[in-house]
């Protein structure tokens, strides 16, 4: 299925990745070339076939409800591009 | 022979009888490095933290209580997070990142006594095959036979020529889709990509978590079973890591396949391959049958359908991993303008951190996880992967042992030459190693010889579930059997 310039700009509006209005028909281009790649799966025969998983058969394992970490603020900032007073700062989420 | 080209085996055996001292071993490669900065393999050095680990490595040699790893001087890929080192997954988005904690292959490694040299070149969020979409730059294959550089291969392209060029005795990988073993094979070394569940992905940056593993990149089949055996076990902290004994690998490889069954899939003699690699597959399969194996040929008939399931698949996945790039809680975040709110941050941030690629595949699984599209593209690329698996799943319950194929659809070729090429021309490289990351299974790459330019060509080599052990032995017997002894030549 061939991506149009608007369908380019939803998506990258839901990745989240700004990309100019003029770069938008280039980018329409290259993922309706990879999506066309991928059109030939509908080549196989999939009646009957439950989606993959799990790659191998495996349960997964439980345990014990309970805190085993944490009373880490300091490092968990570390890294961050701008905290404040113990928190991550972001630009005015709410008006 | 200086001791930093040394192997794993060798070394451990001569730091044991102290013939050489750790930090004098640590000195040849820190040298050798620094020599190679031509190759842009290391992209973050870290002499004092080896330094520090190979005099904590002599103590405990010194004291006889040196587990096999000890003493023994590696490269770390950048995706694995190392406490307070630069890991940046070869990202802009990371820049400045230094992790508070450290990885689990890597916690497994220094506990057995292995130095840290530094951080390794990759390809951006380990999505290439050239090792061009890398922030750093392109690492730089030391295999070269005219005027043009080449690629080690991606996305483990750090790695493959740091280990080729001997600037350490060997290198953490990841594989995705093929990013431990088509650089081996551009380089002419040995990569394994370990069972699903094998080695603990905590602590390495995500990519596509249904398909990614960590495994070891060296000189030798034998360097590769001692360093998977450091690295590999359960992990509470990584819920799909297997939790069943890790048997002692080297000592399977007794170099005795007589009886054992090896698959030769016909699907994978793809149309126009080249003469050479059609070539180099036959004399595989001539030395397995020397050794005493029986030769079988096989169909893994939804073969042609790995590269695009892996395509749907693998970005959707990316998709939802780099969603926490955000620039809120690490590495980079765009300088806004006046009145820019979080939603414009988000975009900045991601457009000026994500490289092309990275920003492409993104976008991709996006669209094929999204409303309307999830069945048709997500649902069903699921749908061919249990296929797939289910090919396998076949062939080894008829009795084959491993099944042996090319390990690249070419040698190493030009950087820049795939500039200007569709996106699908360069995932094409991964065609004969993707199907084993949808299958969960572990495959290794083996050097067998040189094209007709003097290049390396490998050969792969895929395992049941869980028998790494086997697999490495097979791969042993084919190492030995091809004595592929060549090195690239000093220019750098």
């Amino acid at each position: 299925m061939a991506i149009d310039t608007d369908t380019a700009r939803k998506v990258a509006k839901l990745a989240r990745i700004r990309v100019e209005e003029g770069d938008l028909p280039a980018l329409a281009g290259a993922l309706s070339g990879i999506l066309g790649f991928m059109e030939q799966l509908n080549e196989v025969d999939v009646t009957g076939v439950e989606p993959m998983t799990s790659v191998t058969p495996m349960r997964l394992k439980r345990r014990a409800d309970v805190v085993t970490d944490g009373d880490m603020q300091a490092a968990i900032l570390k890294n961050a591009p701008d905290a404040r007073e113990g928190f991550f700062a972001v630009p005015k989420v709410v008006e | 022979m200086t001791a930093n080209a040394l192997t794993i085996a060798t070394a451990r055996d001569a730091l044991r009888k102290g013939e050489m001292s750790a930090v004098d071993l640590t000195m040849s490669c820190l040298t050798a490095i620094d020599a190679g900065d031509a190759l842009n393999a290391f992209v973050h050095k870290t002499p004092e933290i080896a330094l520090d680990q190979a005099r904590a490595a002599d103590a405990r040699l010194a004291r006889g209580d040196a587990p096999a790893m000890c003493g023994i001087p590696l490269g770390i890929k950048d995706l694995f997070c190392t406490k307070g080192v630069p890991s940046q997954a070869g990202s802009r988005i990371l820049q400045g990142f230094k992790p508070e904690y450290e990885s689990t292959v890597t916690t497994r490694l220094f506990d057995a006594g292995a130095v840290m040299l530094g951080k390794l070149n990759m390809d951006e969020f380990a999505m290439g095959s050239s090792n061009e979409t890398s922030v750093y730059g392109n690492a730089v294959n030391p295999w070269k036979v005219d005027a043009r550089h080449l690629t080690p291969g991606g996305s483990s392209g750090g790695s493959a020529a740091a280990v080729a060029a001997d600037l350490c005795l060997a290198a953490t990988g990841t594989d995705t889709g093929g990013s431990i073993r088509q650089p081996a094979a551009f380089t002419g070394i040995v990569g394994i990509k370990p069972t699903y569940g094998r080695v603990s992905r905590w602590g390495i940056v995500a990519f596509a978590s249904s398909l990614d593993q960590a495994g070891p990149m060296t000189k030798t089949v034998r360097d590769a079973a001692i360093m998977l055996g450091a690295m590999a076990g359960h992990d509470a902290k990584d819920s799909t890591s297997a939790d069943i004994p890790v048997p002692d690998f080297e000592a399977a490889l007794t170099g005795d396949i007589r009886g054992k069954v090896i698959g030769i899939p016909k699907e994978y003699r793809m149309d126009g391959m080249p003469a050479e690699i059609e070539a180099l597959w036959a004399q595989g399969v001539a030395m397995m049958k020397d050794a005493g194996a029986i030769i079988r040929d096989i169909s893994l008939p939804h073969t042609k359908y790995a590269l695009p399931a892996y395509y749907v698949v693998a970005p959707a996945e990316a998709s939802s991993n780099l969603a926490r790039y955000d620039g809120v809680r690490y590495g980079h975040r765009a300088k806004l303008a006046q009145g820019d709110g979080i939603t414009e941050m988000y975009e900045k941030t991601r457009a000026e951190g994500f490289g092309a690629e990275v920003q492409r595949r993104v976008m991709i699984g996006t669209y094929v996880l999204s409303a309307g599209f999830y069945d048709a593209y997500y649902n069903r690329a699921r749908r061919v992967r249990a296929l797939i698996k289910r090919d396998f799943e076949t062939v080894f319950a008829d009795g084959v042992d491993a099944i042996l194929t090319p390990a690249t659809p070419s040698a190493a070729f030009g950087l820049g030459e795939m500039k200007d090429a569709d996106p699908i021309k360069m995932y094409l490289n991964d065609v004969f190693t993707v199907t084993v990351n949808l299958a969960g299974l572990p495959g290794i790459a083996v050097p067998v010889g040189l094209d007709a330019t003097g290049l390396p060509l490998g050969l792969q080599l895929i395992g049941r579930p869980w028998e790494e052990a086997a697999l490495l032995n097979h791969a042993y017997v084919l190492e030995r059997a091809a004595g592929f002894v060549a090195k690239p030549k000093k220019w750098w």
